[in-house]
């Protein structure tokens, strides 16, 4: 009996080394176009639909013929970590920018994956409301969003990307339509009130908004199109003044196929990987891609991120867990509302 | 007990025994437990401990406690009482309540949860809805907590001798004197265990929770829940030290019940 | 029924006492049952309905494709194996609680039960923090080519970490109860220690043995708040069944959803049913 322990512990130790080896195909393998070779994908939690597709697609090239992926999504954050402890990873996709340098932070992305021709961009999308279907209260801009007693749903911007979009959205909104700080802050207490559940990622608010909750859900344009290409009854409304998303995605510095993985990187922006995004519901960053579906609309207020002073600034002034303002909003909400 | 084994081999084959078993628990339960307290401090101890008493993580935990103590409260009265109709009561269906009992303890939390989100949420065919609330927390929790005070009660109850009561009741004493100077006394320890255990559960539990309550910080984020997103936001030291507090918490509970138990096993 | 009046031989106070202590029978009885029926029954009743309103082929359907079958794989593979550990961890420790006495033997038996009080979250930071990569262990067995968080090695662990404690607490005291004069007697007349323990010991213990795994079957089958942190959710490989249950809810597949919730709320109905027998079994048989 005691005698049976050893033997389970090396048995651990065999699968252990079993799932490790394989992903890896030894030191001379990367070099073989195709053969016995594994793309680990990490990315944020939507995606998922868009890469199975890609996958397919890319597959069926020269290049990517015999070529094998494993694919993991979660919130964007959460995803950064696991990569950072050790999850293995050869191409990877986030929500927002400071995710990526987590990464670049680790040395396990380069730093200069943003230094290329689409800024190390793989996609874009805008901060969008969904809606009932018939949009039956009304929402067309920002300050419908505060009315009192109206349910707005928006993830927990402290672990969720898409949150940190949705509220920098609406402050780079309300400060276009001439506002000030105070005025912007005093928006952003009014908007954070009507929110009745914070989920951890974007792709669970709308998995709440969908099941029943809220009335309006500041989400991307993308999850608004995959919940209607799913038959959800919903409708979405892309405000005149709004934010441009833009995902980041990168090779790691660690990959075992550097070759293969930059051939899926070159077909995701190619015209054919950018159709199949854009079938998705994320707009191409890649001139003259036209989705399958209605073509994407301008907003004629379009910002991006650079005009709201970068992400650095923004993380440290609105999302510092000591002193950021929407931390010391939410505080404040916590104590003033009874539920 | 047996006597100890005198032999050599045998003691040698003890020793054996226990080092492979300390093995395992240190492997696996022990080193890392004991690395969550480490890293709590590895910035320091103040550090440590301005990560739990920072303003969001220092409102999940005073709210996890309370709502927490007020299940296992709930529980000490509803689990006796259910625990009571087990043992003296008989009803059509009552072993088919007996197995249903011991559901939360088997079923996944996260299934719960989608259970009790079905039923009690925004798509509740009884129009009742208290998703993203304080409420759904303590429904939650209440649920996973079940089991805890009726199975550690259900066996004294069982053996409990019922002389002394027939005796009671044959001098006139009625049936609430009688279950409040004869019975409960010999149960208290039992549900005290179990309300310890059940609060001890509650203050960690996750899956359920995470579904049902919305997590809004400050107002319906368990601790469970913010020591999870820091963790994915790439702060362990914060979540190893909030982990720590938990830690210490059940512990002093589970521990401080067992004296209690034992003083009054000893007294009564 | 047992609901009737006890006969003649009660004192003539007592029949009045018995009607009024019915009533309140009932009114406890209706309490009890109540709450019951609020918080258990009627929510359990509203999956299944939901998971069964269309029939049972959407369900089949669902738990048929390929990722459902990795996700009930991967469940199954790693819930084996943490019981597989716990197993001969759990008699290994019982027989050294329960027939020999040495140095610290209480604080074994209290260091045991600790798996019980730890938040699953808490386990996955831990297991992190020791064998993840820049873990204390971890980045040793990296160097070495062995990776265990992020992969089915590191669910093992925390699956096992949670349901440590259940084949002991199970297997113990019954050893405790028996006592050893049968193994003894065995001893003396020549046989091994191998041979007293598989043809003595192991069949004196089965029924409490089958009833500790099949609880620790049970906690395995459905960790969620460990697994989550350690799992990597890589598509068809790390993904449990309860976590199945998170992708498929987000990706609007509901039925998908309700399909494995209501396979693994089967599965722990299933575990009781049979646990209760084992359990029973054991206490007549001490």
């Amino acid at each position: 009996m005691l005698a049976g322990i050893p033997a389970l512990v090396v048995a651990l130790v065999a699968t252990a080394g079993c799932s490790s080896s394989s992903a890896s195909s030894g030191p001379g393998a990367s070099s073989r176009p195709g053969g016995d070779v594994t793309l680990n994908i990490v990315a944020y939690s939507t995606p998922a639909p868009a890469y199975a597709e890609l996958i397919a697609a890319f597959q069926k090239t020269p290049a990517g013929a015999g070529v094998k992926f494993t694919q993991s999504y979660g919130a964007s954050g959460d995803q950064a970590n696991a990569v950072v402890n050790g999850q293995e990873a050869d191409i990877v996709e986030f929500s927002l920018e400071t995710d990526m340098t987590k990464l670049v932070k680790k040395n396990l992305v380069a730093s200069d994956w943003n230094t290329g021709q689409y800024d190390g961009f793989i996609t874009d999308s805008v901060v969008s409301f969904v809606v009932r279907k018939g949009n039956p209260k009304h929402i067309e801009d920002w300050p419908d969003l505060i009315q009192p007693g109206l349910k707005v749903l928006t993830p927990n911007p402290f672990s969720s990307g898409s949150a940190r979009w949705n509220i920098l959205g609406a402050y780079g909104a309300v400060k276009k339509a001439g506002e000030t700080d105070a005025q912007a802050d005093d928006y952003l207490t009014k908007l954070l009130k009507n929110v009745p559940v914070q989920d951890a990622s974007g792709a669970k608010a709308l998995t709440d908004f969908v099941g029943g909750a809220g009335d309006v859900l500041i989400s991307y344009e993308n999850e608004a199109i995959y919940a209607q290409q799913k038959k959800q009854p919903v409708d979405y409304v892309i405000p005149d003044d709004t934010l441009l998303i833009q995902n980041p995605i990168a090779i790691t510095t660690n990959t075992k196929h550097p070759a293969q993985a930059r051939a899926f990187l070159d077909f995701l922006y190619s015209k054919a990987g950018q159709k199949i995004f854009a079938d998705n519901g994320y707009r191409p960053v890649v001139d003259g891609v036209t989705p399958a579906g209605k073509p994407f609309p301008t907003p004629p207020g379009l910002f991006t991120i650079k005009d709201l002073g970068g992400w650095t600034a923004v993380t440290t002034r609105f999302f510092d867990p000591d002193n950021g303002v929407i931390t010391k909003i939410e505080k404040s909400l916590g104590v003033s509302t009874t539920k | 007990m047996s006597r100890p084994r005198s032999s050599a081999a045998s003691a040698r084959r003890s020793g054996l025994g226990i080092g492979l078993v300390t093995l395992y628990l240190s492997l696996l339960v022990l080193i890392p437990l004991a690395a969550v307290v480490w890293k709590s401090q590895s910035e320091g101890f103040a550090h440590g401990w301005a990560q739990v008493t920072a303003p969001q993580p220092w409102a999940a935990l005073k709210m996890t406690l309370a709502i927490s103590a007020g299940v296992a409260l709930f529980n000490l009265v509803m689990g006796t009482l259910i625990a009571w109709v087990l043992v003296r009561d008989e009803f059509p269906g009552k072993s088919v309540v007996e197995l249903l009992i011991d559901l939360p303890f088997a079923l996944p939390t996260v299934v719960a949860g989608f259970v009790l989100l079905s039923l009690y949420g925004p798509s509740t065919p009884v129009h009742v809805d208290i998703a993203f609330t304080r409420v759904a927390i303590a429904v939650a929790l209440l649920f996973v907590t079940l089991p805890f005070v009726v199975r550690t009660v259900q066996p004294v109850l069982i053996d409990l001798d019922r002389d002394m009561e027939s005796a009671a009741a044959s001098l006139g004493a009625g049936p609430a004197l009688i279950v409040r100077r004869v019975v409960l006394p010999n149960l208290v320890p039992a549900m005290l265990t179990g309300a310890g255990l059940a609060f001890a559960r509650a203050i960690g539990e996750f899956g359920s929770v995470s579904l049902l309550s919305g997590n809004l910080p400050f107002h319906t984020e368990v601790s469970a829940v913010n020591i999870f997103n820091q963790v994915q936001s790439d702060n362990p030291a914060g979540a190893a030290a909030q982990s720590t507090v938990l830690l210490a918490i059940a512990f002093v509970v589970l521990f401080g019940l067992d004296v209690l138990k034992r003083r009054s096993a000893r007294h009564g | 029924m047992v609901d009737t009046v006890a006969p003649v031989a009660v004192a003539p106070v007592a029949v009045v006492g018995a009607r009024r202590r019915s009533a309140g029978r009932y009114s406890l009885r209706l309490v009890v049952l109540g709450y019951l029926a609020v918080l258990l029954v009627v929510p359990v009743g509203m999956v299944f309905f939901r998971a069964f309103r269309h029939g049972v082929g959407p369900i089949w359907s669902s738990l048929t494709t390929g990722d459902a079958r990795s996700a009930i794989a991967v469940t199954v593979i790693v819930a084996v194996s943490a019981l597989v550990l716990n197993t001969v961890f759990g008699v290994g420790a019982a027989l050294l609680l329960a027939r020999r006495s040495f140095p610290g033997r209480r604080l074994l038996d209290v260091l045991i039960d600790i798996p019980q009080a730890v938040s699953p979250i808490v386990v996955g930071l831990a297991l992190v923090l020791v064998y993840g990569k820049f873990g204390v262990f971890g980045g040793w067995l990296e160097r070495h080519g062995v990776t265990l968080i992020f992969s089915l090695p590191g669910m093992v662990l925390a699956t096992a970490f949670v349901s440590l404690p259940l084949v002991v607490r199970a297997v113990a005291p019954v050893l405790a109860e028996l006592g050893d004069e049968q193994e003894q007697a065995a001893r003396t007349l020549g046989a091994s220690t191998w041979q007293t323990f598989w043809r003595i010991t192991l069949p004196s213990i089965r029924d409490a043995l089958a009833y500790g795994v099949v609880l620790s079957l049970a906690r395995s089958l459905g960790e969620y708040g460990a697994v989550t942190i350690v799992s990597g959710r890589v598509l068809g490989k790390t993904l449990t069944l309860t976590l199945f249950i998170d992708d498929r809810l987000q990706n609007f597949d509901q039925t998908a959803a309700y399909s494995a919730a209501v396979v693994l709320a089967l599965l722990a109905m299933a575990s009781l049913l049979v646990s209760r027998r084992f359990r029973s079994r054991a206490r007549r048989n001490v």
